[in-house]
């Protein structure tokens, strides 16, 4: 909708859609914004145009085991961790045990997935600022993990791998050695981005002092992951609330600093994710230490899901942010209730908040920046 | 670090009128049941008091009660600088399914409640924006209700429900 403006008062102001079709909004999101010249006076989101209604759809399966193929396709870019946040729930419910093997593995997958897709969220975002070539680089690199997830569970993007206590199959033989290889070659590749893009000075201009997020609102809006540790609060459920094995690895948690500009601008949230990156490296090396060469991942699945009723919310650490599962039984075979709080919804929700005064082109650095996926946010 | 056994002796303190019940099932985690009524001026407390400094909303989530004919919110809570969580439930009628918003203390319940509204139908008083959020503003009825059942067409245009019925049959 465009209407006639003028110079003065209310009627200079203008109100355009960006998007829902919009090669910068990540996927069909639509922002109106509301416009004084370049300037954006105010912003609001409309969301659900992938709301599939995930939530019904676990509802109505027999099995609790049936719901992990839908949480694959809530964040599609980082299925593995999708997967092992609502299996964790699961177990968690039942109280049971899980065998030392599937745990190592589990966990070296959840962090190839969060590197694959830190990979794709920065590409991307440089591809929105005008940096076409890191992108690619980045793809070469990415695809090298999708292949070892393909062995392992035949497919490239949407896995169905993580099982309840077990995994659907075990890794091929070859696995460790070929985690081991990438670990190799990936590390070096870091440096090389921090040269083509991270500081380079156009991105620095274009990302530095951009859509700041002060800790403060970052906390009442329950920011999480990487857009809360950008704004310099050190934050991470692997280390806050230890899941699955993470208590047994050395790692950091990077935080913004504002090294560029201002804390908690998109610069400061980009670093984060390039920074996590070498330490997922570092998880992956020592869980493939710790990775018990004997075991079977699936003796342990049980057969006949029947939690007792309760409910619980598990929140574990996603490339995006804090994902949780809250989960309620009633005896029977299905869950009666399963919510899905996704990072990127509530990250979304912020966008109002940060992007006031901004220009058109920062509005695209802002949301590029946040690596929102939308089949998280309408689930 | 407060378990949530200490946090209902200190809310029964406060709040003497009110009987506090520390709701659990078989399994998972226990949760505080809180009167409608009295959710903003508890939330305060709990966001506010040096004892409690519970500084985010994890999650806000809306349940159907289809047996008991009444409709849930379920809060999860946590604590950055105490280290503690807690989870606590309102349920109301589903004839007047009205419950103060609590958008004011925690920022990112506002999406969370226009979201319990849009699949549940809860309705969230002095909520400063409460529209659907997932769903189209003119579609009827609230999917996650258990009793749901889908609108055959949207605008003229079928939606599939009744084809997917037809396959299944």
């Amino acid at each position: 909708m465009i209407e006639a403006i003028t110079d003065s008062g209310e009627r200079r102001e203008m109100t355009i859609n960006m998007g829902p079709q919009h090669p910068s909004t990540h996927g069909v999101l639509r922002l109106e914004l509301v416009l004084d010249g370049e300037v954006v006076k105010h912003v609001k989101p409309h969301i659900g145009y992938l709301h599939r209604c995930f939530e019904k759809y676990a509802e109505q399966m027999d099995d609790y085991a049936k719901v992990i193929p839908y949480t694959d396709r809530m964040d599609y870019v980082s299925a593995m961790n999708q997967e092992h946040g609502y299996v964790l729930a699961v177990e968690r419910m039942l109280e049971l045990e899980v065998p030392e093997r599937v745990e190592y593995i589990r966990v070296i997958m959840a962090e190839l997935q969060r590197i694959a897709s830190h990979l794709l969220g920065i590409g991307a975002f440089g591809l929105d600022l005008g940096a076409f070539t890191p992108f690619l680089y980045l793809f070469i690199e990415r695809e090298k993990i999708l292949d070892i997830f393909e062995k392992a569970s035949g497919a490239r993007l949407l896995y169905n791998y993580m099982a309840v206590a077990g995994l659907m199959r075990d890794v091929h033989p070859e696995f460790k050695d070929e985690v081991a290889d990438f670990v190799k070659t990936f590390r070096p590749k870091i440096k090389e981005l921090d040269d083509l893009l991270s500081y380079n000075k156009i991105f620095v201009r274009r990302t530095a002092n951009i859509g700041v997020l002060p800790v403060k609102v970052a906390l009442n809006y329950a920011a999480s992951g990487p857009v809360l540790r950008g704004s310099g609060f050190k934050w991470d459920l692997r280390k806050n609330d230890p899941y699955s094995i993470y208590d047994r690895f050395d790692f950091d948690i990077p935080v913004g600093s504002g090294e560029m500009g201002s804390l908690g601008d998109c610069w400061d949230r980009y670093i984060v994710r390039v920074k996590e990156m070498e330490q997922s490296l570092r998880i992956i090396e020592q869980a493939l230490d710790g990775m018990p060469d004997e075991g079977d991942v699936m003796a342990a699945i049980p057969k006949r899901i029947r939690p007792k009723e309760g409910e619980l919310y598990v929140r574990t650490e996603s490339p995006r942010g804090e994902l949780g599962y809250y989960i309620v039984s009633d005896k029977s075979a299905s869950p009666f209730r399963v919510k899905a709080r996704a990072p990127s919804f509530v990250h979304l929700s912020m966008l109002p908040a940060i992007s006031k005064g901004a220009l058109i082109a920062d509005i695209v650095a802002i949301v590029g920046s946040i690596d929102i996926v939308l089949g998280e946010v309408d689930r | 670090m407060k378990t949530p056994e200490e946090i209902i002796e200190i809310l029964q303190n406060r709040f003497t009128d009110e009987e506090w019940i520390l709701e659990s099932g078989q399994s998972g985690l226990p949760w505080i049941r809180v009167p409608a009524n009295k959710i903003k001026e508890v939330s305060k407390i709990l966001r506010d008091d040096a004892e409690f400094r519970f500084d985010t909303l994890m999650c806000l989530s809306g349940l159907h009660y289809s047996a008991e004919q009444e409709l849930g919110v379920a809060y999860h809570l946590h604590s950055t600088s105490l280290k503690h969580s807690l989870a606590l439930k309102v349920r109301v009628p589903e004839e007047k399914p009205e419950i103060p918003s609590v958008e004011s203390i925690w920022k990112t319940a506002d999406w969370h409640e226009r979201e319990a509204w849009d699949m549940v139908g809860v309705q969230f008083t002095d909520h400063p924006d409460l529209r659907r959020i997932l769903c189209p503003d003119d579609w009827e009825g609230y999917p996650l209700r258990k009793d749901y059942v889908p609108q055959e067409f949207y605008h003229g245009v079928p939606t599939g429900e009744k084809t997917v019925s037809e396959q299944n049959d």
